[in-house]
């Protein structure tokens, strides 16, 4: 394997034995982005300068003996509505093309202790809304594994960039899917913590009630380093929880013996494609060949998910992007007469389509005798489906299911349907209303030879039980070892 | 036909926590604009408000005081208006969730009458930032900027029920709210800084009748004055209306105190809608009853109470009681003044009279008072002493108002110790029955009134030193 290729576990010895430098690991990167970044489009920026000098300053700190932690030294990518000090956080929107924060994001103060090299800022859309990429303002990424698909989305760029070799990691954000959609798309791995496992503080807000940052990477081992690192309470996110963080590295044995396989009937259903249905039946028997116990469970409300999500994340959305309005940071239309003008303008001007429509769902969802009957029953809706999980979790160790109902398809494809795209979302939605972790990890590919995820779901603060069922099967399998054909490879 | 007005006030006041309630900011007025502000209090994109632990005990305390529940599960909601003073576009507050809810003050009226107003709830809410217009107005500005110095203060809102009925009522219901912030220690209700203010909500029915007429609102009305006049005004011109058979809009109008009326502002019809929703950032806030009760029983005696007290513990009327005790600061100047061993009803008088009177004529408080209460209490001393008569006491008081100097040196310096020397007042009412003789005899022949000019004449001579009851005495003596 080339040195891109490589998960992060791996460079860090060869960093560690001497085998390599920092540099060469860097600029080994930045040449990959030169020979693909034309096709996958992964990057909104790339802060290469900076890139060579953190990772020159890691070689020196080696050189001179130092001990160096997991990420040191190691490239990897964030998407861009994670705040990076003195770095564009655009979220892919042109009401943001200029704004550059001046605070980082606990999760970027948490990873820059580590001394990583950053390598710039990943596509994703518009303001996390949308499962292919395509909503972004800016351009349509590729998905490695054939650029005329979509990575999958919001996270589309960070799964892109670490499934192409231009990033070793990655961090996304999952809303409703994020991470883990593009992480099956492009065959990576993908985690989407527990409600309140990580900082949210810097993390340009979507859904408040379901938004998470995660890691994005080549295999299981690199997640749970990465979630050692970006865990925790954070004083400044009252929502994080206060409850210590495990060695999550820990959790990664071998061994499913006698755990609990919850498989879900509702989350195989018509329209689902059958090749993802065929492999994941696949990764189920796997795991009871492994020594897991297989059960049927139902989690009734499932249906009602999508309905529910698209209820409360418009709601949050219109109040958490009423900010953009010209006032005193990002871009602002010209040529209004008043103050309502330059604020409609600015909106109408710099917000994409995907973002308004959503806005306008939850204004309309939040408005004066609209609120009870949307609204407010969303609300209890979500607590029906925490409730199924619950009631599941009493007979069930994890729950096993596909991650997306389909593979990658073509861009274009299903833009102009919004429906038709909001109903990918069927089983990743649930998690982030429930709150609870859930981890997607290859599991096979379709007839097309595009990856296929299967999505491990936990109780709230398992993290550790799901990286142990993931960890395990990636093990028994080469999935995590396959690369996307892409460029002289 | 006779209307009754129907009067509720919604009470704003800024908390005097050192810093905003979502941010570490500090709190202070008047600094240089855009100083007090961080990605928080902007609402930048990425950040999240963590609860100032502060401004929650300040709403608990501010809800005990004024007798309220507590909502031992509360939450905040997002109120949603556009606004450039607003940097979220929404201002975090409490909706259906308030911390404080059922509460009630009593208040005296002028004729003695206590009357009970009701609160219907209070909740905390941040407050918003203030435009700067290079014109008078935003419509005849070019260019207008924005200070956020003050986005995210905290503040309170008290919402009474429409229980007040007259202006005077509305006013000593908003001067006993700020009395009891004061006395807690929660609010400066510094009212010229604007953090006490209040929207004034009023209608008028027919006299008896128990339904509600429309009624009109007038915002951030930030004076005691301005709450009476503006009220006095609107209901004035809502009973023309009504008389003319017309109908009252329902509207907010402004209240415009140079001229002494109130303006349409905008009918409710173009109201906002505030679309209000839970506030997702933010955990719900529990409090326990161990936590109220350590919180009831930090609060200090409050102005009903001590008023009580003052009654009682030194015979003061109930209107003197009630006057001292109406703001924290003059009952512990009070307080102070009778620690100097001074007399309590004289140090009321003085409190009441000449204090006040120079306070007011300088727009000063009492803590600013250039006359303490060590040395009221020394000057109040003296006349119990029988050092200087009430009327020396005065110009005393006069001096002391200028001059850091004790009631003592200044008395010695100026020669004002008060003439009780019989024999020195002697030679003086000699003299003056010399010159008076009119005087005399009109006394001598039955006109006792008569007596009263000799005193006024021997008090003249003595330039007021003379102790006005030996005068008395030894003229009625000499006089026969």
């Amino acid at each position: 394997m080339k040195l891109f290729e490589q998960p992060a576990h791996v460079l860090h010895d060869m960093l560690v034995n001497k085998e390599i430098t920092s540099l060469e690991l860097t600029e080994a990167v930045l040449a990959r982005i030169d020979e693909v970044e034309g096709d996958v489009k992964a990057y909104l920026t790339i802060t290469r300068d900076e890139a060579i000098a953190q990772a020159k300053a890691v070689d020196e700190k080696i050189a001179k003996g130092e001990t160096i932690s997991f990420l040191e030294g190691i490239p990897g990518a964030i998407k861009d509505n994670i705040c990076t000090k003195g770095v564009k956080t655009t979220c892919a929107s042109k009401i943001l093309q200029n704004f550059v924060a001046p605070y980082d994001a606990t999760v970027m103060t948490k990873l820059k202790a580590q001394n990583p090299v950053i390598i710039g800022k990943a596509n994703m859309d518009e303001f996390a809304m949308g499962g292919s990429t395509e909503n972004s303002a800016f351009q349509k990424t590729g998905n490695p594994w054939n650029t005329e698909c979509v990575p999958g989305g919001s996270s589309g760029g960070s799964a892109a960039a670490v499934a192409a070799g231009t990033a070793v990691w990655a961090l996304g954000s999952d809303t409703g899917g994020s991470i883990r959609q593009p992480a099956s798309f492009c065959g990576v791995v993908g985690m989407k913590p527990t409600y309140g496992r990580v900082s949210r503080y810097g993390l340009v807000a979507y859904a408040s009630s379901l938004d998470q940052i995660g890691p994005i990477t080549k295999d299981v081992t690199d997640c749970a380093h990465i979630l050692n690192i970006i865990s925790g309470r954070d004083e400044m996110d009252s929502t994080s929880v206060n409850e210590e963080v495990p060695d999550f590295t820990k959790a990664l044995v071998e061994d499913v013996k006698g755990l609990k396989v919850g498989i879900p009937k509702e989350y195989f259903v018509k329209g689902m494609d059958p090749d993802v249905e065929k492999t994941v039946r696949e990764a189920i028997d796997k795991l009871k060949e492994l020594g897991a116990e297989i059960l049927e469970i139902s989690l009734p409300n499932t249906d009602y998910a999508i309905s529910t999500y698209y209820l409360i994340s418009p709601a949050e959305a219109a109040t958490n992007l009423a900010r953009y309005d010209g006032v005193s940071y990002g871009e602002r239309a010209e040529d209004a007469a008043d103050l309502v003008e330059m604020m409609t303008k600015t909106r109408t001007q710099y917000l994409g389509e995907e973002v308004k429509r959503r806005i306008m769902i939850g204004n309309y969802a939040l408005s004066a005798g609209y609120y009870d009957a949307y609204y407010l029953k969303a609300l209890k809706v979500r607590r029906l489906i925490k409730e199924d999980f619950d009631k599941a979790f009493e007979q069930v160790d994890v729950i096993v299911c596909p991650t997306a109902p389909t593979p990658a398809y073509k861009i274009g494809e299903k833009i102009s349907n919004p429906l038709e795209m909001y109903l990918q979302d069927a089983c990743t939605v649930p998690l982030n209303l429930a709150g609870l972790p859930g981890i997607s990890v290859p599991c096979g590919y379709s007839s097309d030879n595009m990856p296929i995820g299967l999505q491990i779901i936990g109780k709230a603060l398992d993290e550790e039980t799901i990286l142990r069922v993931a960890y395990t099967y990636e093990q028994s399998q080469s999935f995590h070892n396959d690369r996307a054909q892409l460029g002289g490879n | 036909m006779s209307y009754e007005a129907v009067i509720g006030l919604e009470i704003h006041s800024e908390l005097k926590t050192n810093t905003k309630i979502f941010c570490g900011c500090a709190t202070t007025f008047g600094a240089e604009h855009n100083t007090h502000v961080c990605p928080v209090c902007l609402g930048l994109p990425g950040v999240l408000p963590t609860l100032n632990k502060r401004v929650l005990e300040f709403a608990i305390k501010a809800g005990l005081a004024l007798n309220c529940e507590i909502n031992k599960f509360s939450k905040f909601d997002r109120k949603n208006y556009y606004y450039p003073d607003l940097p979220k576009n929404w201002q975090t507050s409490q909706y259906d969730l308030p911390i404080c809810e059922n509460g009630y003050v009593d208040i005296t009226k002028s004729n003695g009458e206590t009357k009970r107003i009701r609160i219907t709830r209070i909740h905390m809410e941040e407050d918003a930032g203030k435009l700067v217009h290079s014109g008078n107005t935003i419509k005849d500005s070019d260019t207008s900027n924005v200070d956020y110095n003050r986005t995210g203060v905290p503040l309170i809102e008290i919402v009474s029920e429409p229980d007040m009925s007259s202006p005077e009522e509305a006013r000593l219901y908003m001067e006993k709210v700020k009395s009891i912030l004061q006395y807690i220690d929660v609010s400066n209700c510094k009212m010229e800084e604007g953090n006490l203010r209040a929207d004034l909500n009023v209608s008028l029915r027919p006299a008896g009748s128990d339904v509600l007429g429309t009624r009109t609102e007038m915002k951030n009305i930030n004076s005691f004055k301005a709450v009476e006049e503006a009220l006095t005004y609107e209901i004035e011109r809502q009973e023309e209306v009504l008389e003319d058979g017309g109908h009252i809009i329902q509207e907010t109008r402004t209240w415009d105190p140079d001229r002494g009326i109130t303006l349409s502002m905008r009918s409710k019809e173009n109201a906002h809608d505030y679309r209000y929703m839970p506030e997702p950032d933010l955990v719900p806030i529990i409090t326990t009853d161990e936590e109220i009760e350590a919180f009831r029983k930090s609060l200090p005696e409050l102005p009903d109470a001590r008023k009580a007290r003052l009654e009682e513990q030194f015979g003061l009327s109930a209107y003197d009681a009630g006057i001292i005790t109406s703001s924290r600061e003059m009952a512990e100047y009070f307080d102070a003044v009778i620690e100097t061993g001074a007399d309590a009803k004289l140090a009321a008088n003085w409190i009441m009279g000449d204090l006040s009177k120079n306070l007011n004529a300088e727009s000063l408080e009492i803590s600013d008072s250039p006359v303490d209460a060590k040395r009221l209490g020394e000057m109040i001393g003296l006349i119990s002493k029988g050092t200087i008569s009430s009327k020396i006491a005065k110009k005393v008081f006069e001096e002391m108002w200028k001059s850091p100097d004790s009631p003592e040196k200044i008395v010695k310096d100026k020669g004002l110790v008060q003439i009780t020397d019989t024999k020195a007042i002697e030679e003086i009412v000699d003299k003056v029955i010399e010159a008076n003789q009119k005087a005399v005899e009109d006394y001598k022949s039955g006109n006792k009134k008569a007596i009263g000019a000799l005193v006024g004449q021997v008090m003249k001579q003595s330039k007021g030193k003379a102790n006005p009851q030996t005068v008395n005495q030894i003229l009625a003596q000499k006089l026969g």
